[in-house]
């Protein structure tokens, strides 16, 4: 008797489990017919899913007989690839995403993405050469395949407080671009006084938090400094080159030129007006108003010169979705010169073609001509994309932990030795 | 047999309804069956899970998983992040078991007394529970910064303070002041009810034969609240080895590793690292560091709590 009763409780045990699993197991459902894509974003802005919402009615409407909707979601969590790469590992995998450039290599390392040379090549009027192959090479394998279309291609460039620089009586910065003086010691040196007359913060990178560390080395590059070798299979960081860029940064931070880091917050944003330099893009200039008196430059130069920094995002077909022919058809519709006039509304775009002062004024409507030229346009050829890795996700902590010393003033080559003494064995694989 | 039917003093007795203890078998079973269904799909269930995932290498991007044993393991134990987690995590969880009882029974003997307004006072002090703990977390980043209301008060006094969150010897225990803030009116409460169910007579029988207030307090109080000092211990320590939102928003687990307590390293390893088999394998240590930490405070009740044998 009580045997037959554990029996039965494990038979129904088992269909408990059983019944949850296979809730579980998710996967592809073998749908037939026309495909409904679906797109991951980083962005949730309205304007900006209004006009893909546009691109993609179209499509529909041209293409209803293999694509009958296109979806496009928003990933909210505040870490964008976590939130994509928990989507993907759930089995909810999109057919599209937005991907930002650092982890673009270890994307296409791993065989996330989809090849699509031949689709876009294939597609009529697509002119995949009339992307800047240096836009194009982060989004490349040695095979010459084509993961991405690096639909955002935005050089960092230098905002200036003109009337906070006038209060503290420094002189104009505008005035030194494209002279000996417009470098990095200069502006620091401007960035440190106004600091100490006027209180404001001097020099400020937006983007940059402990965690974002990359925001900072990216402009080791005028240093001469990289933090891993061209492959990606030496650590770099204790480079006497990388150490003097990392030691005059902490010593713009004892001096107030750069402000101090604290814990996680975010620096002063550049619109509150209280902020003397500000590194970012071109998308920074729809939050100023004529509260105050701003203009945007190129980059300095570093001692070993000048470094222009480009940020991207590609948007990509994903090699696990279940509807990759129509998801790269899409994107080929998408991103073809017509629609990718479009979305240089909002980001600067990679095809040479648009990459005039007509085309960018749209996305930046604040910035005069000369300024779109001079930091823009003029810069994007010759710009280098920020440095990423194939295995950046599985180190990048590491990084983050040994360099916080030095932004609390800390013994700089102690800090890069140990880094490279934890991430090496992660570079070598 | 039958069943009586009449007392010995002979008055007729109503015989008891005949027990039927299958009926009553299977209502129990149907009373309890949903929790003991929630417990098994969404705790026993995963959590088996999770072990098989910590003996994988499981790759999320490509969906591939290779089994490797006791390999996570064998690495986690060699990691000096690991190290630095776990120390970060057991200081964290003692200064805020310490800090948070004996601040909750402090004000709860305070606010355990009949006074005009003590209700309100007692809403002050509970007022911090109920607010969400990412608007209690930037509010307190702000208080914390270099230039923040903290450092403000003390420039007044004419001292320069520290950057709570940005230098390793403050910003642990920047998190513990956080974290106990936020939790010690619950602790407050579960005591002033303890308090409150000590019988009036002992303390008077012990004031009349002489002790002090402090005497009493030790001798006679502190006994009887013993159980709700054993439940609040565990809670607090279950919550404080769990803590991870004022980590994400105040800290990111740094400076160096000083905040990266293990929930937030598993966190990081997971979503940000994208290992889940090794985030999986620090969920486990986790898992095996409260359950020890919990064991050990249940067992140990019997040395100093009230009635336990």
């Amino acid at each position: 008797m009580r045997a037959t009763r554990s029996r039965r409780a494990a038979i129904a045990l088992t269909g408990v489990l059983a019944l949850f699993l296979s809730a579980c197991s998710g996967g592809d459902t073998g749908e037939s017919g026309p495909a409904d894509l679906k797109m991951a974003l980083w962005s949730s802005n309205k304007d900006h899913l209004a006009l893909l919402k546009k691109v993609g009615d179209a499509y529909v409407a041209e293409h209803g007989d293999t694509v009958k909707s296109i979806t496009f979601e928003p990933v909210t969590n505040p870490d964008y690839i976590a939130g994509l790469t928990t989507q993907i590992a759930g089995g909810d995998i999109p057919d599209l995403a937005w991907i930002p450039e650092a982890s673009g290599p270890e994307f296409v390392d791993a065989g996330v993405l989809h090849d699509v040379r031949d689709t876009l090549k294939g597609t009529d009027g697509y002119k995949l050469d009339d992307i800047l192959p240096a836009a194009l090479a982060p989004w490349q394998d040695d095979k010459g395949g084509v993961y991405a279309y690096p639909f955002s291609n935005s050089p960092f460039a230098l905002y200036v407080n003109e009337d906070l620089l006038k209060t503290a009586g420094q002189p104009d910065v505008a005035a030194l671009v494209g002279t000996p003086d417009y470098t990095w010691q200069k502006i620091s040196d401007i960035a440190a006084a106004t600091h100490g007359k006027t209180k404001a913060v001097g020099l400020n990178i937006p983007t940059f938090n402990p965690t974002n560390w990359s925001a900072v080395t990216m402009l080791a590059g005028g240093w001469g400094a990289t933090p891993w070798s061209e492959d990606g299979s030496t650590c770099e960081f204790a480079s006497p080159e990388m150490t003097e860029y990392l030691t005059w940064y902490q010593k713009q931070i004892s001096r107030g030129a750069i402000p101090a880091v604290s814990g996680n917050a975010e620096p002063a944003a550049f619109a509150s007006g209280d902020v003397a330099f500000s590194i970012a893009q071109l998308s920074q200039s729809g939050s100023l108003d004529d509260s105050f008196k701003w203009s945007f430059l190129p980059l300095p130069a570093g001692p070993k010169g000048y470094h222009p920094i480009v940020g991207q995002a590609g948007v990509s077909v994903l090699e696990r979705g279940t509807h990759k022919e129509q998801a790269a058809d899409f994107l080929a519709y998408l991103t073809n010169p017509t629609n990718a006039e479009l979305l240089a509304q909002f980001f600067p775009p990679p095809r040479k073609s648009l990459l005039n002062v007509e085309t960018l004024a749209k996305a930046a409507p604040k910035l005069s001509p000369e300024a779109i030229q001079s930091a823009i346009i003029d810069v994007v050829p010759e710009a280098k994309v920020k440095s990423q890795h194939r295995v950046l996700s599985q180190f990048s902590d590491k990084v983050r932990a040994g360099l916080d010393s030095v932004w609390s003033g800390g013994d700089v080559k102690a800090a890069v030795t140990g880094i490279c003494e934890q991430i090496s064995p992660t570079l070598k694989g | 047999m039958t069943a009586r039917t009449s007392a010995p003093d002979g008055r007729r007795v109503v015989p008891n309804p005949r027990p039927r203890p299958d009926r009553d078998r299977w209502l129990g079973v149907a009373f309890v069956a949903p929790q003991v269904l929630g417990v098994i799909v969404l705790g026993v269930v995963p959590f088996l899970f999770v072990i098989w995932y910590s003996l994988n290498e499981w790759r999320p991007l490509t969906g591939e998983m290779e089994f490797t044993g006791l390999g996570n393991y064998s690495r986690l134990f060699a990691d000096p992040t690991f190290s630095a987690s776990v120390v970060a995590s057991l200081f964290f969880s003692a200064g805020v078991l310490v800090l948070n009882l004996v601040i909750a029974i402090s004000l709860a003997v305070l606010l355990n007394r009949r006074m005009k307004g003590i209700t309100a006072f007692r809403t002050i002090f509970f007022s911090p529970v109920v607010v969400s703990v990412v608007a209690w977390s930037v509010t307190w980043g702000f208080l914390l910064a270099p230039n923040g209301g903290i450092n403000g008060a003390l420039k007044v006094l004419g001292i320069d303070g520290p950057s709570w969150l940005a230098d390793s010897s403050t910003a642990l225990i920047s998190l513990v002041v956080v974290q106990v803030f936020k939790g010690v009116g619950m602790n407050m409460v579960l005591f002033l009810a303890a308090l409150q169910s000590v019988p009036e007579e002992i303390r008077e029988a012990a004031q009349l034969d002489g002790a002090t207030p402090w005497k009493s307090f030790w001798s006679i109080t502190v006994p009887m609240i013993a159980p709700t000092i054993l439940l609040t211990g565990i809670l607090t320590t279950i919550g404080s080895l769990e803590v991870f939102a004022p980590v994400q928003l105040l800290t990111d687990g740094g400076p160096g590793n000083a905040t990266n307590v293990l929930p937030f390293f598993l966190y990081r390893t997971a979503f940000v690292s994208q290992q889940f088999g090794y985030a999986s394998a620090i969920g486990v240590v986790l898992f095996a560091i409260i359950l020890a930490l919990t064991m050990l405070q249940w067992t140990s009740r019997r040395k100093w709590v009230h009635d336990e044998v």
